[in-house]
């Protein structure tokens, strides 16, 4: 009976090991088959230059069209996600804190929200492009994502407000603040370590996503030089240029891919020196 | 002091870079209720962690020394730890029933420890519930999850679920602190009837209960053991400054 | 004087953001009813012409001829979830266990970021991977080793990929659960003279059982919704698919692979639409549950 017990709990450490140790090695192993694939076709020329003619047949010219694109769009988007979500987030916190359970809800509804899969965003998307008539183009993609981004920032946003303590509310009412005062002069600076984390979150979103931009921001050559002109991304790019019949095409997708990777790997980075400074007295895990 | 049931010695505790416990030599005595006073955060608790090695359960957590059990060393020792646990019932500082019934509750550690036939078990069960005086508030609804119990009830549950295992020793962590008076005055007397069967260990913070309970006294301060002995020469008769000062509340 | 004219001007700015605020928050809580408006408005259009049922139902679909049946994408969804999901549960929850109760630090420390990474990393680049890594392996190895000539693209590259996308997602929830679980009660079972695995199997998956559940819920609701990565690997025929390694066409990947034609062709957008209506209800649902399986089980704890 003994025997039998140590070697059931053997058994399951063996295998617990085994699934934890299986997850490090599955990102190393996309980390290293994206890296070992795409990096030799990456040039300077081709984050440098916008796609030439025959660039889609395997001539020359770069992806600098899809990187601007990427950046123009996940900023754009970030930033009025941030102007919409930044009050939600602080109303929630402050304004509403006597009403926990309303609070709770708009929790459960942001929660939903982050649920819903980006390609219902991108089709909403494309339903309210033609109800107000714009046609594809930056700003219909820089709105999609917008909505699609919100949730994950209010969230965010909410979990770094939640950790300030509630005296904090209590004493800086006493001394006569207005709530809107509290509201950025206290708590938003209170947790501005964990704002941060939330507009990186929501800007590395943004900018790896594909399905929500497929149909409203169009895909173009050119770098747009104005919101009402179509635009490409760096996600969009690869997932084209990887249905290419063309082998020379399909290397770039991967270069491409490390690029993209890099963009992520920096933000993740950046995340987690800003959110580790900020986390040193909670204990993780 | 008679038969000691516990002994330990030159025991530290580091937790991390921190050294919780310092030095720690004490007897505890054979089927007498030995109290740890102290203030809060003193190490009481981590003292009686030590004693049925719950300490394992923080990676961080190192100990060196020895502490005796019937004169057979714990920590540095070869055996199945779940035996040594099982000489040892544990109550927490608010009651932490299992996620089952009640009658699964007891009978866990019957299970666990051995088979047994369906009545026996029923049997076992019933006993412990009768010796907390459990018995007759539950025998109607031994199916209902734990937590529907009261506070006060899912303590003394916690308490039958402890002898169940035939322990030794009962540790108790600040038994009462969650409770309502009447029921700690319910598990105060509890355990001045089992005192004749085993060897009890109490955490508190609170003099009067330990006034109340104790045989015999550990006062712990700032990790250390400051002064121990049998309770009437402790309460009466302190031999040192700080024990005096706290003897009269003058810090807590 | 300037002294009331600053509490005017803080005041009046208190008000102003107050109502920038509230219409903020008023937008935000009726997105779900905009987008769910927004989707049926277009999609209705189909849904008057044809009825619910019979399109969810109908096995033929041929937008030239005006037959929309969603039946062989919807089945197409369900094959690629579960299989997604029998891939990554066990894994995750062996995982989980380990890094809640066993693991030591050094290798908590490595495993955070790597879950922080996996989870930030953009579905393409997961489809990427896929092409270069999984479909070869299922196509080239595992075909020949079965002694089936398979081309890789299939339901079961679509299940991999997305068992390691929600991998880190499902992960996270439970870590949560598991560590949400009080350690008194791991100390009691343990001093009862259980060992450490007895206490997990007995009681600490019992307890964290409505939040397990909640978590497998959440990650098959991300899984159905995913689109790019699956949509790069899965083979996309519209067909029945009857095995693992017959290609499939999922829900996300018929929108996504359409949206081209989807003005050309009379009530195509309608079909389109109606998809996405039907993926927002479908994981919308399971999200609630889901949410309200933790919601209620954090009540009781």
């Amino acid at each position: 009976m003994k025997k039998f017990l140590k070697a059931e709990e053997i058994f399951f450490r063996v295998l617990m090991f085994l699934s934890t140790t299986l997850i490090g090695t599955v990102l190393f192993l996309i980390v290293f088959s994206v890296i070992k694939n795409g990096l030799p076709y990456l040039s300077w020329e081709m984050i440098s230059e916008v796609p030439s003619g025959g660039y889609y047949f395997g001539k020359e010219g770069g992806i600098l069209n899809a990187i601007v694109g990427t950046v123009y769009l996940s900023l754009g988007s970030t930033l009025l996600a941030f102007f919409v979500g930044l009050p939600v987030a602080l109303m929630m916190n402050v304004h509403l804190v006597r009403y926990q359970r309303f609070v709770n809800g708009i929790r459960l509804i942001l929660d939903l929200l982050w649920g819903i899969p980006s390609i219902v965003y991108g089709a909403f998307g494309f339903t309210l492009m033609v109800y107000l008539g714009i046609r594809a183009s930056l700003l219909a993609g820089i709105i999609t994502v917008t909505i699609f981004i919100i949730p994950i920032m209010i969230r965010a946003m909410d979990e770094a407000l939640k950790t300030a303590p509630r005296g904090l509310l209590e004493a800086a009412l006493s001394l006569g603040s207005t709530r809107s005062e509290i509201s950025y002069r206290v708590f938003f600076k209170q947790c501005i370590p964990g704002m941060v984390t939330a507009i990186l979150l929501s800007f590395g979103r943004a900018a790896g996503d594909v399905a929500s931009v497929l149909f409203t921001a169009g895909f173009t050559d050119a770098i747009p030089t104005s919101i009402n002109q179509p635009a490409a991304t760096l996600p969009l790019a690869i997932f084209f240029q990887l249905s290419s019949p063309i082998s020379e095409v399909r290397h770039r997708a991967y270069a491409a891919a490390v690029v993209l990777f890099g963009i992520i790997l920096v933000i993740s980075l950046l995340t987690r020196i800003i959110s580790g400074k900020y986390k040193k007295n909670r204990i993780n895990f | 002091m008679d038969h000691t049931k516990i002994n330990i010695s030159k025991l530290n505790l580091y937790y991390g870079r921190q050294q919780i416990l310092k030095d720690i030599n004490a007897g505890i005595p054979e089927k007498k209720i030995t109290v740890i006073l102290g203030p809060s955060g003193c190490g009481k608790t981590s003292l009686l962690r030590c004693m049925n090695r719950l300490t394992d359960l923080h990676p961080q957590a190192r100990l060196t020394g020895n502490i005796l059990i019937n004169g057979k060393d714990i920590l540095n020792t070869t055996d199945d730890i779940t035996s040594i646990r099982k000489m040892m019932g544990l109550l927490a500082q608010r009651p932490y029933p299992l996620p089952m019934n009640i009658y699964n509750n007891i009978a866990y550690g019957l299970r666990i420890s051995g088979r047994m036939n369906k009545r026996m078990l029923n049997k076992r069960v019933e006993h412990y519930l009768r010796q907390v005086s459990l018995w007759d508030e539950v025998k109607d609804r031994l199916r209902d999850p734990a937590v529907a119990l009261s506070i006060g009830q899912q303590q003394r549950l916690c308490l039958a679920r402890g002898l169940a295992v035939d322990p030794q020793i009962i540790l108790a962590d600040e038994p009462t602190s969650a409770l309502d008076p009447l029921s700690s005055q319910a598990i105060e007397e509890k355990f001045n009837e089992l005192k004749e069967n085993y060897s009890i260990v109490i955490v508190t913070h609170i003099l009067r209960q330990a006034r109340r309970l104790a045989d015999h006294v550990i006062f712990m301060y700032m990790g250390e053991v400051i002064e121990q002995g049998p309770a009437d020469a402790f309460f009466e008769n302190p031999k040192l400054e700080k024990t005096k000062l706290y003897l009269r509340g003058m810090f807590y | 004087m300037s002294g009331f004219r600053i509490k005017l001007s803080r005041s009046l700015r208190n008000k102003v953001h107050g109502s920038w605020m509230t219409v903020c928050l008023v937008f935000v809580i009726s997105m779900p009813v905009i987008i769910a408006g927004g989707l049926y408005w277009k999609s209705s259009v189909l849904l008057h012409d044809h009825g619910v049922f019979s399109l969810i139902f109908s096995k033929e679909w041929k937008p030239l001829s005006g037959q929309f049946g969603f039946y062989p994408f919807i089945i197409s969804s369900i094959w690629v979830t579960m299989t997604a999901l029998i891939l990554a549960a066990p894994i995750c929850l062996l995982t989980a266990i380990h890094l809640t109760q066993y693991a030591k630090r050094w290798v908590l420390k490595i495993m955070h970021p790597v879950i922080d990474i996996l989870a930030g990393i953009p579905s393409v680049i997961y489809g990427v991977w896929g092409i270069l890594v999984v479909v070869p392996f299922i196509g080239n190895h595992l075909g020949t080793w079965l002694g089936k000539s398979v081309s890789g693209y299939s339901i079961l590259a679509g299940g991999i990929v997305l068992a390691i996308m929600v991998i880190p997602f499902v992960l996270n929830i439970l870590i949560d659960v598991f560590n949400n679980i009080p350690t008194e009660l791991s100390e009691a079972s343990l001093s009862l003279g259980a060992t450490r695995w007895q206490t997990i199997k007995f009681v600490l998956v019992k307890k964290g059982l409505p939040g397990i559940v909640a978590a497998f819920g959440l990650g098959m609701s991300r899984a159905f919704g995913e689109t790019i990565a699956v949509l790069m690997v899965v083979g996309n025929v519209s067909r029945i698919p009857s095995g693992l390694f017959q290609p499939g066409y999922p829900l996300p990947a018929l929108i996504a692979n359409n949206y081209g034609e989807m003005l050309s062709i009379p009530l195509y957008d309608s079909a389109l639409m109606l998809s996405a209506l039907i993926l927002f209800v479908v994981v919308l649902g399971f999200n609630f549950v889901s949410r309200y399986i933790i919601a209620a089980c954090d009540k009781r704890c």
